[in-house]
């Protein structure tokens, strides 16, 4: 039996991921999403690998070399090369991967370079990715270099047992606000914050709800005789 | 007179605490007594007219001068981008237009470009479609800037400019109404295009605003720029150097009014921005009143591109506003009716009595929607207040897996201390005005 023709999950793992060129943030399963409902088109068992783009190579192409050659001429000397876990480019945008300790040095030197002077944060966004293990929570930060007039995004993967991220509002002044909502959000902790409470929840909610194990709540809906239950608990095609 | 159950004093371990609900002033001076010169702290909103909705200012008074502000936001946070993750991506446009309830139509723009580059369709989309968008997205500017000045000017008494403010902004709400059938939470810029083509009579609509607003524009300088009064009160406060803005993330008027030409519209065009002809407006002062006449300003350069757009849209007539993808295109077609805007008959007999074909795809579409292929993006707009941005990732589901908008308001609210702090009470009111912050999208 090979691969091609066996509905069997484990297989699909087996083979050898493409090097290089994707990154597997979990699996979907069924061909509609559906669970639970009678799912009747055969398909049911079929799992498919999410996979997002995955770690590009030199040459990036256009300026984005310019930008990753400061960067390394910077870390070289500095004895931080393993800071940038990985460079994505994808879609027209650049992503660099910082390790969590060094995130602070990075965006300092990203902000004063000569020759990168990105000098405007546009906050920090948090993503949860249950799927993404041992580095389930992502703190993304998009920044805008006014003086060359390009755009870079820095993510920070941290585990959700550990969710430390030191902060970089003493670098970008501005991400004051956006770090407390990321925290309100995703409970991850920004180290060094002069104040991290809760921005847009009250300040006793408990749990964090834009994580993807918060259920969105909600109640049923009665109508015209019919009951439609709340968006979460309805038959959805993920 | 009534017992006013919710006014009175009480002491507690922080000190005494008064409630104050207006016209009771003596009741405070009465009951401080020996504990006036000491600091108070107020707590003004979040229920407070002049504070732009609901947003809470802490403020810690010395006398009439503010030595400390802060804000407290979230009254109005409604789970928007949780809510998101939970409706297809078509669905997500409905949503995330009510959160900066002024200016919807930059929040459909900036995520449904971002919906857009994660397909990879920016070059399919019809030319008209954008045209469109840039038509409504200007003149959502100029009803937006006209909301800011207007409730800027209720707030320091000029309540003339309140009312010609509205006035005006009534008109293009009545263009909204025309063109997408609403006058606020549009959802009418969807991933691949609009949802409908230009109903018939709209360009003589706009082309009779463009004129009408050519007169009344004038008016809101004749009744401030030289205003004695407006200038004492805007000019100098709420100062913020370039310096400032860039640290704390500013950017639209704020920032323009530091003399600094950013504007996305120039730097990174969207929508064939680069094709239209206007001016970047800036200002040299940092203050609010520079802020006023940067939006002045920017509410004639809105109304050029808007003349640009109607003459594009009288040549595009009967071209298409929707993606040629039958894969992304919305299939439900919209009519007028005898009763009203509703779905079009000619498009219910054709699924229902023609083509079963026709049925599935629309069923397919309407209930599981498409799919976006993984990765994720970030396409910022130049909204009336700033960089609206919104990141948005995709797992290669039906549905957003995280759509996070990076609001303006939020952003420039965080400035409410630098800029207010040791001023006086009345002017944080006006350094606020002059960011004009919309709750509605600081909080989401």
């Amino acid at each position: 039996m090979n691969a091609d023709n066996t509905q069997d999950p484990s297989y699909d793992a087996k083979l050898p991921a493409q090097a290089g060129s994707v990154e597997t943030m979990g699996t979907r399963q069924g061909m509609f999403g559906v669970s639970g409902t009678g799912d009747t088109s055969g398909y049911g068992g079929l799992v498919k690998q999410t996979v997002f783009p995955g770690p590009s190579q030199r040459p990036f192409g256009g300026w984005y070399d310019e930008v990753a050659d400061a960067l390394e001429a910077r870390l070289k000397s500095t004895d931080l090369m393993g800071a940038i876990e990985k460079v994505v480019v994808d879609r027209g945008e650049i992503t660099f991967h910082v390790r969590a300790q060094d995130l602070p040095f990075v965006a300092q030197m990203f902000r004063d370079d000569e020759s990168l002077r990105f000098e405007l944060c546009s906050g920090v966004s948090g993503v949860h990715y249950p799927g993404d293990t041992g580095r389930e929570l992502h703190a993304v930060y998009h920044l805008l270099s006014m003086t060359f007039n390009r755009r870079v995004r820095l993510e920070v993967s941290v585990p959700d047992a550990d969710p430390h991220i030191p902060s970089i509002v003493s670098i970008y002044p501005t991400n004051d606000w956006h770090e407390r909502e990321t925290y309100d959000m995703f409970g991850i902790l920004f180290d060094g914050h002069p104040a991290l409470t809760r921005i847009l929840m009250p300040d006793d909610w408990p749990g964090h709800p834009q994580r993807k194990d918060y259920p969105l709540g909600g109640i049923p809906v009665e109508y015209k005789g019919g009951t439609i239950p709340p968006p979460d608990e309805r038959r959805s095609y993920s | 007179m009534t017992q006013d159950m919710y006014a009175g004093s009480a002491d507690t371990a922080e000190g005494k605490v008064f409630t104050v609900t207006g016209q009771d002033w003596d009741s405070i001076t009465q009951g401080l007594d020996e504990a006036a010169d000491e600091r108070i702290v107020v707590n003004m909103g979040p229920q407070h007219p002049s504070t732009h909705g609901v947003l809470r200012l802490i403020l810690e008074l010395e006398g009439e001068t503010v030595t400390e502000a802060r804000c407290g936001v979230g009254y109005l946070h409604t789970g928007i981008e949780k809510n998101m993750e939970y409706r297809s991506w078509v669905q997500g446009v409905t949503f995330c237009t009510r959160m900066d309830y002024l200016s919807p139509f930059y929040n459909e723009a900036t995520y449904v470009l971002g919906v857009e580059k994660l397909l990879g369709i920016e070059d399919d989309v019809p030319e008209k479609a954008h045209v469109m968008r840039v038509l409504l997205m200007e003149l959502n500017r100029i009803s937006s800037h006209l909301v800011a000045i207007a409730t800027g000017g209720m707030e320091i008494g000029a309540l003339t400019v309140m009312t010609i403010g509205f006035r005006e902004r009534e008109l293009v709400l009545d263009l909204f109404e025309l063109i997408t059938g609403l006058r606020m939470n549009h959802a009418f810029i969807r991933p691949g295009g609009v949802a409908q083509d230009l109903p018939p009579g709209a360009l003589d609509e706009i082309r009779r605003f463009i004129a009408l607003m050519k007169k009344r524009l004038p008016e809101y300088a004749d009744l401030c720029n030289a205003n004695p009064i407006f200038k004492g009160r805007l000019e100098g406060v709420g100062h913020l150097d370039l310096a400032g803005c860039l640290a704390l993330g500013m950017t639209g008027p704020v920032l323009r009014s530091t003399g600094y030409p950013w504007d996305l519209r120039k730097t990174q065009p969207y929508c064939g921005y680069e094709t239209y002809d206007f001016d970047v407006q800036t200002w040299d002062t940092s203050d609010s009143y520079g802020r006023f006449r940067v939006r002045l300003g920017e509410m004639w350069e809105s109304l050029r591109i808007v003349e640009q757009a109607a003459d594009r849209l009288a040549k595009l007539e009967g071209a298409p506003v929707m993606i040629g993808d039958k894969k992304i295109a919305w299939p439900s077609q919209l009519a007028i009716g005898s009763d009203g805007m509703g779905n079009s008959l000619d498009h219910i007999r054709h699924i229902m009595g023609e083509s079963m074909e026709a049925l599935i795809h629309h069923f397919k579409l309407v209930t599981e929607g498409f799919r976006v292929p993984p990765g994720q993006v970030y396409v910022p707009v130049e909204s009336p207040r700033g960089e609206l941005g919104a990141h948005v990732v995709s797992d290669g589901g039906t549905k957003p897996f995280r759509a996070h908008f990076r609001d303006p308001s939020f952003t420039n609210l965080q400035a409410t201390s630098v800029m207010s702090e040791g001023g006086m009470v009345a002017d944080v009111i006006v350094a606020i005005a002059s960011i004009d912050p919309v709750m509605g999208g600081v909080d989401r």
